[in-house]
């Protein structure tokens, strides 16, 4: 018995072993840190990996002499995971930087971990206004989107085109919470008004009793304060309800191309959503595109052009500062403007917003469409300013006054 | 604190939609808890894999759609048929040697497959899902004066009334469903009889999982075809199976409804809850009475 | 009986020095994650292994524990052997209504019940504003201990931590092989001759309940104090599946399987992480294989090879499925 036990706990430490620590050298290194298996694997996943190498191979490969090395993994939309791998990464592979992380709870974990370390984290994924408001962090550049702009953009848009009565479907979690707030902010501030809203648990599957609540509030729009398959499943099932013929209209606060794709233009034509990217916009996005489908097979979403973009700026910082400090990287980031494929005249704010112009757009119906992927016309520019302005004061404790 | 709950009750027009729409959902869970408690009634197995088996149908569905260009109503068929005999190579293969086991065993092995169908599934096709539309003879609406009824939900209680029926019928009336029923109670004393048991058995176990491709099948227009679809809904199923009575088959049609129902209502006072309504409601059924409303004490 | 009692702290005198040198050889965060798992996995094995209760919610225990934990610790400030013991009490106090409501029920009925009970304790877990959600309670301060030894420092937290599960792990071994478990290895062995010799068995197998309630959130308040979060999935039910996984591989109803199946699948979880999905298939392999080929787990097969002519102790078989292992041997 003792000689079994024994046994069995070195074949345990053996593959133990495993999980040791790698010391690093003199590189620069990158950690991609995604969901690669779970709901939001196609809109980061091994796209963001790949646009992260993308970044690292049109910069040369080294800088300032340097190596530049990435290593990626699965955080699987859980904090205590994201949170292990972080530690791991900063404290064992010598990692500089944390690039994507969507899922506000990850990401929320993660940043403070980074900012405890005062090693860099460049948030694409997630969308948590906190990240640079209460929770801010002076290591971290919130790079592609945040509910903020989700709301000034759907939001204001949708209200100015008319639809001023709402009624959200939020799904009950803090993260739909703060997007239905956000949202409910901007369209009070622009003079509609919200009739009602009910709070379904998070992964639904059946929303028909909620829309049929939406249906009877008799608002013009309905908001969608959810992500992920609950948004996927709400505007399926809208369409067999009839509601958009019945004359309401769905705002997606949170949608993506590749919600768009699972759920094909019959079921999501007419849907109002912002997004910072869209691979169709113009030549330079097209030929970037162009080059991420030949590798991934599928086209761009905002995250992963983002990764692109936030890991080129970065590597550019440590190139002009001579140094991964995080605190010096960072501030060189902040004062270089952001010229890219996707990006026009970006500046990053105090508090780590890179503000950007963001685009409204609506789902083609399936007959416009030529094909695959070609699922959105632009209807509104909303200039950088007015999409990431803030409803009252800033809660950074970064920015004074 | 309060405003949890909708304290104010809707107008009855309003209502009689909310509750058609739960006795809809009730449909749907009665008909998927239905292939579960014909398994463990018969079988004594408690089969896991449900949920994965329920994924396979609506994936089924899908590909044959996408590959073969076969319909819905071709795949209403065929699918619960193609899922169901993969159903009997796991009873063939796997579940065989664990009948002489407690049945907890069953629980974790086929705790077990699930896990392994369902990470295949993800691998291959990610989270997101597939879209599959509703056909074109269920589209559109009809007006029922106090709600739009969509076609295809009506279409979805219509079906799964007629399987529970059929089922019960089956199980409850037939000769072929005594035999089941008596092969479960002394299956050495049939088998002297010339009844061939272990296939029957067989059998039992690929039409309890055709059942679940078959809602599988059912839920693909309305719920996205995604990996996760089996998951997110096993447990729920399981609590139908629970309190209607764990070898009971009228008993879980009719807690497939009832709890359809009380979902329903939840949905509308206290929506935030409708997920756990059920647990409760298992909760307070198994320490009332642990056989369930119709099941007996094993 | 009194042998394996003695043969447990020999292998543990044993193994001491390899876990006192091991965080400068394996990684520390690593081992202070399979500590508080093999914890974990030992209190559902009490359960298990000596009462024959399958239960589907300890992680109610285990979470809630968590949450007690990094609440009293960061938003209270309180040192974290309060927090820890804060911790506890709730778990056990929990266990103590859980095991009240369920313990008349045997078999899959009680499954189920904490299934369900641990499925409303997630609920409120949910809705709870303290808990934060699915962000969870996040950056919880390890504090001090004692006010002497601050535990931030990794190498302290570590052996603090091993200190902790020895003392859990301890009382394990000391309930099993004391009268008290001589009463409850009684009670299962034959239930009814036991009530006829005026023992209570529904007393024994509640506290036995507590008990192991009690040393789950043990689990859990230290893990939360290692990761510094304490968050949801401590409380899903995918977490109690696990604890049944790590259970099953290392062994049921023996001393040491449920240490060595922890260690076993949170350095399977490390090792197989860039594998995205097919940890999941994995996993299931794994149940499938030992379901079928391998019920004695781990530790339960080596060692009826090491020692095939002795007796196998009734210590190493769970009773409602050991039905099963003596009609196949």
């Amino acid at each position: 018995m003792r000689l079994a036990t024994l046994f069995c706990f070195g074949v345990a430490a053996a593959v133990a072993t495993s999980a040791s620590a790698e010391i690093s050298g003199d590189v620069v290194k990158l950690g991609v840190l995604n969901d690669m298996s779970s709901l939001y694997a196609d809109l980061s996943g091994a796209g963001s990996v790949e646009a992260a190498r993308m970044a690292i191979a049109d910069f040369g490969g080294s800088v300032n002499g340097k190596k530049i090395e990435l290593i990626s993994a699965d955080h699987q939309n859980k904090p205590d995971v994201g949170s292990a791998i972080a530690t791991q990464w900063f404290d064992n592979d010598g990692v500089d930087a944390i690039v994507d992380v969507p899922t506000s709870s990850v990401a929320l974990a993660v940043q403070q971990i980074a900012r405890t370390k005062g090693k860099l984290f460049l948030i694409s994924g997630a969308a948590a206004s906190d990240l640079t408001g209460k929770a801010c962090s002076p290591t971290s550049v919130h790079w592609t989107y945040d509910t903020v702009a989700l709301a000034n953009g759907t939001g204001g848009a949708v209200v100015k085109a008319g639809g001023d009565t709402w009624f959200f479907i939020t799904a009950d979690y803090a993260f739909g919470h703060a997007l239905e707030r956000d949202t409910a902010r901007v369209v009070e501030a622009n003079g509609g008004k919200v009739l009602g809203k009910v709070r379904a648990p998070l992964n639904t599957a059946d929303f028909s009793s909620f829309l049929l609540q939406a249906q009877g509030s008799k608002a013009k729009i309905i908001g969608l304060a959810n992500a992920g398959g609950d948004t996927i499943n709400s505007i399926k099932q809208a369409g067999e309800f009839g509601i958009v013929e019945g004359g309401q209209k769905l705002a997606g606060l949170l949608v993506f191309i590749t919600d768009i794709h699972s759920l094909g233009l019959q079921a999501a034509h007419g849907l109002q959503l912002t997004e910072a990217f869209y691979w169709d916009q113009n030549d330079a996005t097209r030929a970037w595109s162009k080059r991420f489908f030949d590798k991934i097979g599928r086209e761009p979403s905002m995250v992963q052009a983002g990764v692109y973009g936030a890991v080129t700026h970065y590597l550019n910082a440590i190139k002009a500062t001579n140094s991964d400090d995080g605190l010096t990287v960072v501030k060189q980031m902040k004062a270089t403007p952001i010229n890219d494929f996707m990006t026009k005249n970006g500046k990053i704010r105090e508090d780590g917003t890179l503000v950007r112009d963001m685009y409204l757009f609506e789902v083609k119906a399936p007959a416009e469409s030529k094909g695959p992927w070609d699922y959105y016309k632009q209807i509104a520019v909303i200039p950088g300013e007015d999409a990431f302005k803030l409803p009252g004061a800033n809660e950074c404790p970064l920015v004074k006054g | 604190m309060f405003d949890w709950i909708h304290l104010s009750i809707p107008p009855a027009p309003a209502l009689f939609a909310q509750l058609l729409v739960g006795l809809i959902n009730g449909a749907f869970y009665a008909l998927l808890s239905l292939g579960l408690a014909v398994i463990f009634g018969l079988l004594n197995i408690i089969n896991f894999a449900h949920g994965a088996q329920y994924m396979l149908g609506a994936f089924c569905a899908w590909f044959l759609l996408n590959a073969l260009g076969l319909g819905y109503w071709p795949a209403l068929v065929l699918a619960p048929l193609i899922v169901g005999v993969v159903g009997i190579a796991i009873e063939r293969l796997l579940l065989r040697h664990i009948y002489r086991l407690d049945p907890l065993y069953g629980l974790l092995l086929t705790f077990g497959l699930a896990l392994i169908i369902e990470g295949i599934f993800r691998q291959q096709y990610g989270s997101s899902g597939q879209p599959y539309a509703i056909p074109p003879e269920l589209r559109g609406a009809r007006n029922l004066g106090f709600m739009f009824l969509p076609n295809y939900r009506a279409w979805v209680i219509l079906t799964s009334l007629a399987m529970c029926l059929a089922t019960w019928f089956t199980i409850e009336r037939t000769r072929l469903g005594a035999y089941l029923r008596a092969a479960t109670e002394n299956p050495v004393l049939v088998q002297a009889f010339g009844i061939n048991v272990p296939r029957m058995i067989t059998l039992t176990y690929g039409a309890g999982v055709a059942l679940a491709a078959l809602a599988g099948v059912m839920a693909a227009p309305i719920y996205q075809v995604s990996p996760l679809m089996g998951s997110n809904i096993i447990i729920v199923v399981f609590a139908v199976v629970v309190i209607g009575g764990m070898g009971s088959i009228s008993g879980a049609i009719v807690s497939g409804f009832t709890l359809g129902l009380v979902e329903g209502l939840t949905k509308v006072f206290y929506p935030e809850a409708s997920n756990t309504v059920i647990f409760v409601i298992m909760a307070l059924v198994l320490l009332v009475k642990p056989a369930g409303f119709f099941g007996q004490v094993r | 009986m009194a042998q394996s009692g003695r043969s447990a702290w020999i292998i543990t005198v044993v193994l001491l020095p390899c876990a006192l040198a091991a965080p400068f050889v394996l990684y520390p965060v690593f081992l202070m994650e399979a500590l508080c798992f093999a914890l974990f996995a030992c209190a559902f094995n009490l359960l298990i292994g000596y009462v024959g209760l399958l239960s589907f919610g300890h992680a109610a225990f285990f979470g809630c524990a968590a949450y007690i934990t990094a609440h009293t610790v960061k938003v209270w400030g309180l040192p974290p052997e309060f927090g820890i013991l804060a911790g506890v009490g709730v778990a056990a106090l929990l266990g103590a209504v859980f095991g009240w409501l369920g313990i008349r029920r045997q078999g899959i009925y009680f499954a189920m019940i904490t299934l369900a009970l641990a499925q409303m304790v997630y609920f409120v877990a949910l809705q709870v504003p303290f808990t934060g959600g699915e962000d969870g309670i996040q950056a919880v301060p390890r504090g001090r201990l004692l006010g002497v030894f601050g535990l931030d420092n990794t190498l302290t937290m570590y052996y603090f931590v091993l200190a902790v599960f020895l003392i859990g792990f301890g009382v394990i071994v000391r309930t099993i092989n004391s009268p008290f478990g001589q009463v409850i290895k009684a009670i299962r062995e034959n239930e009814p001759r036991a009530t006829s010799l005026g023992y209570h068995a529904d007393h024994y197998k509640l506290v036995v309940f507590i008990l192991s309630a009690g040393l789950s959130g043990l689990a859990g308040s230290l893990k939360s104090l290692v990761f510094q979060l304490a968050s949801l999935t401590d409380v899903e039910w995918t977490m109690s599946g696990w604890v049944v996984l790590m259970t099953l591989v290392g062994g049921l109803g023996t001393v040491f399987g449920p240490v060595v199946g922890a260690f076993f699948l949170v350095a399977m979880q490390h090792y197989l992480a860039q594998l995205g999905s097919w940890v999941t298939v994995v996993q299931g392999i794994i149940f499938v294989f030992c379901v079928l080929l391998f019920r004695r787990g781990i530790v339960g097969l080596i060692a009826s090879y090491a020692e095939p002519r002795r007796e196998v102790p009734a210590g190493e078989k769970p009773p409602e499925l050991a039905g099963a292992a003596a009609r196949e041997t």
